[in-house]
């Protein structure tokens, strides 16, 4: 234990194994981080281990865990999902109470598109979540272990996407229903009765939505390899900047405007015909195209490229 | 067992790796030296198949590692210690590495006890030092109770406790028959640690040598004399093949003859030594010496030549 006596400026004092007779107050983090110089825990081989096997299910377990083992999802999916009920309450009353300016009857009046306004905060939050559940692993160089861990790096994009998914579905399917429930209930615009299958319809058109939004983010992660890039192609690229697109003239913008992710999406979520958006059925198509085209692109990149 | 044959990389004109081959075998520590930017950290890349070499190959127990079945059983790995996320804590991230390849959390609490972080393991890892950082990577290469140990400059960071508790594990693990593969850019680090040597300089091969093939280079040829009637001496010991060189009146340096020889002439013409001293090099010295020509950034200070 001669090496004792090089310790005694160290920050961490090594109280495990000094025999000081007046052991310090243990400051934070202090205690464990002085193992004997001799491991204490055998390095022995543990013969019993049983024979393993990587497969996708144990990688999407471990993404899992990775996901929600950091505080920010949590933060951000319970934000999300506030923001959706919340906006959506704050439109439906504001419309309904008569302070809006009154606009044509199909356009904003609409009380199922109303009270899913919020969609549009929520969507840039799911996909921000999407972006940096990837590029943050990019940013510190977790990644690499993630991959060789994996053995496939196509188990570890896959088990990203699916955590993201599920948990975005899920949260939009609570966030949506109640937006629509607690939007309805402070409309008070007049007269216009909602269908039961046009508020199925829109409210799982929204699910699809944003789920589709945050696998947009995790392809753009993974392409992209950087939050920021990442973050800002998913807003600039397909969130905000198709409405600046609407500046160009009619005639350019009718022909592709509504085969863009955010158009599709607009298609998907609203039951009120629009001359300018794809009807359901292929909006759909045009929108899973986009998110699993962008996926199957970030699949071909990353194994293709040095890790 | 790591074998590393004609392995090259480049990145456009700047080749990083160059045709290296060599064997890590099991039951020693294996330093790998050379200095910052010689391709050692591109050379560990390309044995965990992260990084696709431009040719040649690296196999782990001869395949490559995405040929494992459970990769983290095969080979245990240090890349980086800041690979983590800051609000991840340590057992919650050695738990989501653990999962993918069938490991229980009984093991991951056993490598946290094993590198001294069992009382720290709840917390978030942002707090950690880089000693820390160190010690929960190789907690994490541990985990599969692994049959090669590969460790990127693990001694990086830790105080004088740290840095002979992990001379003492890595030699235990190679003690249990497993191959321990090191690198540093520090020979005083590995000369303690190590009883193989693999020494690459501008990703070429400089020497693939044992420890005591290392020690040999460093005998000096030249042994410092002191001695009363130096000028006397001196005559006495001129002779085909003999150099000597003094620096000053009162000390000489003779080559061409060893300690014992001097000895013996010095006592037949009645000569009393003050001083009789083989030069010796430490074995950082010879490490400086064989990489002196493939340093890639040079301080400027003593190298005024290109490199």
């Amino acid at each position: 234990m001669t090496d004792n006596a090089t310790l005694s400026n160290s920050p961490i004092p090594p109280t495990v194994m000094t025999d000081s007779p007046h052991p310090e107050p243990e400051p934070p983090m202090s205690t464990t981080l002085a193992p004997s110089p001799r491991p204490t825990v055998s390095t022995a081989r543990t013969a019993d281990m049983a024979p393993a096997k990587v497969s996708t299910w144990r990688v999407i377990r471990s993404e899992w865990i990775k996901f929600w083992s950091v505080r920010s999802t949590s933060f951000t999916l319970l934000s999300a999902g506030i923001a959706t009920i919340l906006f959506g309450m704050i439109f439906s009353w504001a419309t309904g109470s008569g302070d809006a300016a009154p606009g044509p009857a199909a356009l904003l009046t609409d009380p199922v598109d109303l009270a899913l306004a919020g969609t549009e905060i929520t969507e840039m939050m799911v996909g921000i979540l999407g972006v940096l559940f990837v590029a943050g692993e990019y940013s510190t160089g977790l990644v690499r272990t993630a991959f060789a861990a994996a053995g496939r790096r196509t188990r570890v994009i896959v088990s990203k996407a699916t955590v993201v998914a599920s948990t975005v579905f899920a949260m939009s399917a609570v966030a949506v229903t109640a937006a629509v429930i607690l939007g309805q209930a402070v409309y008070t615009g007049d007269g216009i009765t909602v269908a039961a299958t046009e508020v199925l319809d829109v409210t799982f058109g929204t699910m699809v939505y944003l789920t589709g939004v945050a696998l947009m983010g995790v392809a753009l992660g993974f392409i992209l390899r950087s939050t920021a890039s990442g973050i800002a192609t998913l807003l600039g690229g397909v969130l905000i900047g198709p409405n600046l697109l609407n500046l160009l003239p009619d005639s350019v913008t009718d022909v592709f405007m509504k085969y863009l992710p955010s158009e599709a999406g607009a298609a998907m979520m609203t039951q009120v015909s629009d001359p300018d958006l794809l009807n359901t059925g292929p909006a759909y198509a045009v929108f899973i195209a986009w998110v699993v085209g962008l996926l199957v692109l970030a699949d071909v990149m990353v194994r293709r490229r040095d890790a | 067992m790591i074998e590393v044959s004609n392995l090259t990389k480049t990145y456009g004109d700047h080749v990083a790796v160059d045709d290296l081959s060599f064997t890590v075998k099991p039951g020693i520590v294996t330093g790998f030296l050379g200095p910052n930017g010689a391709g050692k950290s591109t050379t560990m890349r390309m044995i965990l198949g992260l990084d696709a070499p431009t040719s040649g190959t690296a196999t782990v127990n001869g395949r490559p590692l995405a040929a494992h079945a459970a990769p983290l059983t095969s080979i245990g790995f240090l890349l980086d210690a800041k690979a983590l996320h800051p609000t991840r804590s340590a057992y919650d991230h050695l738990r989501a590495l653990a999962v993918t390849n069938g490991i229980g959390t009984d093991r991951v609490e056993e490598v946290l006890d094993l590198v001294g972080l069992g009382a720290v393991a709840k917390r978030r890892s942002g707090g950690f030092s880089l000693g820390m950082g160190q010690r929960l990577g190789i907690a994490a290469a541990l985990l599969g109770d692994p049959d090669v140990v590969m460790l990127d400059e693990p001694v990086n960071g830790l105080d004088p406790e740290g840095i002979l508790w992990i001379r003492h594990l890595l030699q235990d693990l190679a003690a249990d028959g497993r191959t321990v593969f090191v690198s540093s850019h520090l020979m005083s680090e590995m000369e303690l640690m190590a009883e193989h040597f693999v020494i690459i300089g501008q990703g070429r091969l400089i020497e693939d040598i044992s420890a005591d093939g290392l020690r040999a280079m460093a005998a000096g040829e030249s042994t410092l004399v002191r001695a009363e009637q130096l000028d006397d001496l001196v005559g006495h010991l001129r002779a085909d093949g003999v150099q000597i060189a003094s620096n000053d009146r009162a000390t000489i340096n003779v080559a061409g003859l060893d300690a014992a020889s001097i000895g013996t002439i010095a006592r037949d013409a009645g000569i009393a030594l003050t001083a009789l001293v083989p030069e010796q090099r430490t074995l950082e010295d010879v490490f400086m010496s064989l990489t002196a020509d493939a340093v890639e950034y040079h301080g400027g200070t003593h190298h005024e030549q290109a490199a």
